[in-house]
């Protein structure tokens, strides 16, 4: 094969799958890595806690994509899918993850494409509708300034599928945090109106946010995070407080079931395709 | 008939070139995804890959090409294994990578972040980090214009010297 038309190679007739990357069939992400579930854990619990991480991740991937021909500028366009897409990768680890040790042998396509929207388990500010940037922009930093402090307390996790998984994140959402917050100081501090915007967008992120602190205790770091990001940005620090109903309980709003035809519509017309 | 020694040798250098996918000026050895290669006591050439981003689509192409390659070489038993931990780092890419990604015009990454033990801190202040030097003329006057580009691993930067936009390999 030439190394010049690896492009061109891709797009003759193979016999060998494997090297597609796109569309459903996909292999598996987690192929020979040791899948051995270490003793002494509680296995439902270990894929419980996949599930609901791959979850915000593809429903949060599934939001950024929206942006793509969107975007203000192309730059952002591409950030925002370039983050989408690290997502998309976390959760395509965690959805192999929970396969392997729910007992069920499930693939990540089983995950997320034949499930309903009562069986996700993400928060539900991931579901939300996109908004402006601004809100787009405050949401990010929330979820990711949550996961990053999660992420790193996971990479000490008994499981070394789940620890590997997490320590990889950490370095991707150390990026997506500093992408958000620069946003964020740059319109809190910018014109009237982004100013404006933001402040509209810090309302709306509120009520949500105390759901993402239900499980893991990284609030202290999450709401430091968000003090820094809105006193640099001239914001008030937005007050959380709770709100009916849970994501991580499969409780949604009326915005999760779209979201989800939009992206199972092909894999659920088509159940034994791959291409 | 080869010695083992020789044999697995052999196998690690044709693994070591194979290109990447996504930067074919450089094989998977100076990228420094390609972990490890072994030969099992059946025979068997266990090839290890690190992945460089969690979403990188090139991970399949990279495992399908080295096992064609390895097959094409005349190995029948040959197994990718996906390396997962200690992940990935900018840091592993070799000198020669460096080198190589310079001369088609990308820059290389500088050091990968350092954390001490506990939360990843946040740095918003306004301070320029350490130029990254212009790949075509060599010019510190350089600036980036999005941390993310075409590929998970590049941001865009450009020059104000000789105003040649270029990618720039991010530390991770």
């Amino acid at each position: 094969m030439s190394d010049d038309h690896v492009y061109l190679t891709l797009a003759e007739g193979h016999e060998d799958d494997t090297r597609w990357a796109y569309g459903t069939g996909f292999e598996d992400p987690l192929h020979g890595v040791d899948t051995t579930v270490p003793d002494g854990l509680d296995a439902a619990e270990l894929a419980a806690s996949c599930v609901a991480l791959a979850d915000d991740a593809l429903v949060s991937a599934q939001r950024l994509a929206e942006w793509t021909t969107r975007a203000p500028e192309l730059e952002e366009e591409v950030a925002l899918a370039n983050i989408g897409l690290d997502l998309l990768g976390q959760a395509r680890l965690l959805y192999a993850r929970a396969g392997q040790v729910d007992g069920t042998g499930r693939d990540e396509d089983a995950y997320a494409y034949f499930r309903d929207a009562d069986d996700f388990r993400n928060v539900r500010l991931a579901e939300l509708p996109n908004g402006d940037f601004a809100f787009s922009v405050v949401r990010l930093l929330a979820l990711s300034s949550w996961r990053l402090a999660h992420f790193e307390r996971l990479a000490a996790h008994p499981d070394p599928v789940l620890s590997a998984i997490a320590a990889k994140g950490v370095k991707e959402l150390t990026y997506h945090r500093q992408y958000a917050a620069e946003w964020a100081v740059r319109l809190g501090d910018g014109t009237a109106e982004s100013h404006r915007r933001m402040r509209t967008a810090l309302e709306r992120v509120a009520p949500y946010l105390g759901e993402l602190f239900t499980a893991y205790d990284v609030r202290d770091e999450v709401v430091a995070v968000l003090r820094q990001v809105t006193e640099a940005g001239g914001l008030p620090m937005p007050v959380y407080r709770p709100l009916p109903g849970c994501g991580r309980a499969g409780e949604h709003t009326e915005h999760l079931t779209p979201l989800l035809a939009e992206l199972q519509s092909v894999a659920r017309a088509h159940p034994e395709a791959t291409w | 008939m080869v010695s083992v020694l020789t044999d697995v040798r052999r196998a690690r250098h044709i693994a070591e070139q194979v290109p990447d996918p996504e930067l074919p000026m450089l094989t998977l050895a100076d990228l420094g995804v390609l972990r490890e290669v072994s030969l099992a006591p059946d025979g068997t050439v266990v090839a290890s890959l690190t992945p460089t981003y969690s979403g990188c689509p090139a991970m399949a192409e990279m495992r399908a090409d080295v096992a064609a390659r390895l097959a094409a070489a005349g190995y029948e038993r040959v197994e990718i294994r996906t390396v997962l931990d200690p992940p990935w780092t900018s840091d592993w890419i070799t000198p020669a990578g460096r080198r190589k990604l310079t001369e088609h015009g990308i820059a290389p990454p500088g050091a990968a972040p350092r954390h001490p033990a506990g939360p990843v801190p946040l740095v918003l202040t306004t301070t320029r980090r350490a130029a990254v030097p212009c790949p075509r003329c060599g010019s510190a006057d350089t600036e980036e214009t999005s941390r993310f580009a075409a590929t998970s691993c590049k941001a865009l930067w450009r020059c104000r010297a000789c105003l040649e936009p270029f990618e720039y390999v991010k530390e991770i």
